[in-house]
């Protein structure tokens, strides 16, 4: 995408204005303690299937497959998965970017554990789930995020929780977390000055 | 990249952005194509209308399947069994399909500039499926997905386009995706269906009527089939002299590139522009050039429903 000046100003000035919920070390420490989470929950290694909802789920699940490996001492599958044609809202906005799904393997009577960023309406979620039953049945699936910043519209709740933040509206709440270094981090972001931008769901 | 167009009616009008989004799109759907369940719910509740005025089995079930697989209803209209045949104008058709709703009007028309027509007066979204020696906006799109995917990119690349240019709509909408990506592109063929006025159609196509030359350099070779039905005069004495003179047989064949791909958009004519050991050689991309064109179809038809209706057609 490309912005304008006057675009890339504004954000910049939104930049200043955010605030880090979690630092680099914190983010680090919040990924440990999902993982030791989903073990517990989950004894038994072989039949887990970590999947990361695009865009924002995917680099934490890989995150918290690497941490997952190390818990078990062995590799947890870990997937992609779009949901766009699985939105209710699909029909309200111009075609959005499709991006790849790769579930690993059959996912048939594994307990597959949905990731995600932010956790937000609750809708990415309700999707997620019409997406991932194309592909088999799981015995269970479970979802773990980064963030709960509340507000939900669904009656979905998650098992596994970085952190809650109780956020407005306006706000937005950002996960880096590709990088793996120390510009990793959560922000929270105030949008009301941007009110342009979409807000990160 | 966000696609805001509501209709596909030619390549020459699309940036090579534009033209690598529906690309990258594509790949998304063929991956679709791949799993148990074949069917994204992404045009749900959608109605599409095939309207064949021009008749096409291939181009017409690869639209069908890919709105299909999308979950849309579809309709098929085709000219022999209507009203056209009954004297009603393409307008009027148009019109009464649009009165049932219809969202999405895929138009084959042997008149050059009949979807460009349609878009101009229509609310529903119009896609180009092949208008007279105009353009065949879809097959462009999947011989350079094609192109793409096995060669891993399309600038750079020496592309040879043989036998009917003058008649072909193929080649016009090849000419323009190539082009539009970086490739070279190479015309050749005899010099009654390749004029020489061709290189002054975009920057960087050549016109040869020297077949060897033409395939020596080449990494692809998009094979045309003669287009019989849309010459108006004999073009060439004979089929057995087209297929000596501009045939790509076993002897030339020897002379091209070993990783050189061999296209034809079908249906093919075995003996006459391709050998048929060729054409089943594991150089020859044709079939897959079909499971590509259903994925480009569905990604044209997802991306032209979410297109705004801002933009002005032509």
């Amino acid at each position: 995408m490309v912005f304008s000046n006057e675009q890339r100003r504004r954000a910049d000035t939104v930049r200043t204005m955010s605030s880090l919920l979690l630092d680099s070390a914190a983010l680090q420490r919040t990924f440990a303690r999902m993982a030791h989470e989903i073990a517990e929950a989950n004894p038994d290694v072989g039949s887990l299937v970590l999947v990361g909802i695009q865009r924002g789920g995917v680099p934490v699940a890989r995150r918290l497959a690497f941490e997952l490996g190390q818990v078990f001492g062995r590799p947890v599958p870990c997937g992609t998965l779009d949901v766009t044609f699985y939105r209710d809202d699909l029909n309200q906005r111009t075609a959005p970017t499709v991006n790849p799904t790769e579930i690993p393997g059959d996912i048939q009577g594994k307990t597959v554990v949905l990731v995600d960023d932010v956790f937000f309406t609750g809708r990415t979620i309700r999707a997620a789930m019409d997406a991932l039953h194309e592909f088999g049945r799981p015995s269970r699936v479970q979802l773990a995020v980064v963030i709960d910043r509340g507000h939900r519209q669904l009656p979905i709740r998650p098992d596994v929780v970085g952190k809650e933040v109780a956020t407005l509206l306006s706000q937005s709440v950002q996960v880096r977390c590709s990088q793996g270094g120390v510009d990793d981090g959560v922000f929270l972001r105030d949008t009301a000055t941007l009110s342009s931008a979409p807000s990160v769901s | 990249m966000i696609w805001n167009r509501k209709h596909l009616l030619d390549l020459q009008s699309l940036s090579a952005e534009e033209i690598i989004h529906v690309l990258d799109t594509a790949r998304e759907f063929k991956a679709v194509g791949e799993r148990s369940i074949k069917k994204v719910p992404a045009l749900r509740g959608k109605t599409v209308i095939n309207l064949f005025v021009e008749p096409s089995t291939r181009t017409r079930i690869s639209f069908e399947l890919a709105a299909l697989r999308l979950s849309a209803d579809v309709i098929n209209f085709s000219a022999e069994a209507s009203s056209l045949k009954k004297g009603e104008t393409l307008k009027d058709t148009a019109r009464n399909l649009e009165a049932l709703n219809a969202d999405i009007i895929i138009l084959r028309h042997g008149a050059s500039g009949a979807p460009h027509f349609l878009a101009r007066f229509l609310g529903a979204h119009v896609l180009n499926a092949g208008d007279g020696a105009h353009e065949h906006p879809t097959q462009g799109l999947l011989d350079v997905f094609t192109i793409r995917e096995k060669k891993g990119r399309v600038d750079g690349l020496n592309v040879t386009i043989l036998g009917d240019i003058l008649y072909s709509r193929v080649a016009r909408s090849n000419i323009w995706a190539l082009t539009k990506l970086g490739a070279k592109v190479t015309l050749c063929g005899p010099p009654t269906l390749v004029p020489k006025s061709f290189e002054s159609f975009a920057p960087n196509v050549r016109v040869t009527w020297n077949i060897d030359e033409a395939l020596r350099d080449a990494d692809v070779i998009n094979l045309l089939r003669i287009q019989h039905e849309r010459q108006k005069a004999s073009m060439f004495p004979s089929t057995g002299e087209y297929a000596a003179l501009f045939g790509l047989n076993t002897a030339r064949m020897t002379k091209v590139k070993s990783d050189a791909l061999i296209m034809h958009p079908g249906p093919i004519n075995r003996g006459v522009e391709i050998a048929s050991s060729i054409a089943d050689g594991p150089q020859s991309v044709i079939l897959e050039q079909v499971t590509n064109g259903l994925a480009v179809r569905m990604a044209a038809l997802y991306l032209v429903n979410g297109g705004a209706s801002l933009q002005v057609a032509g």
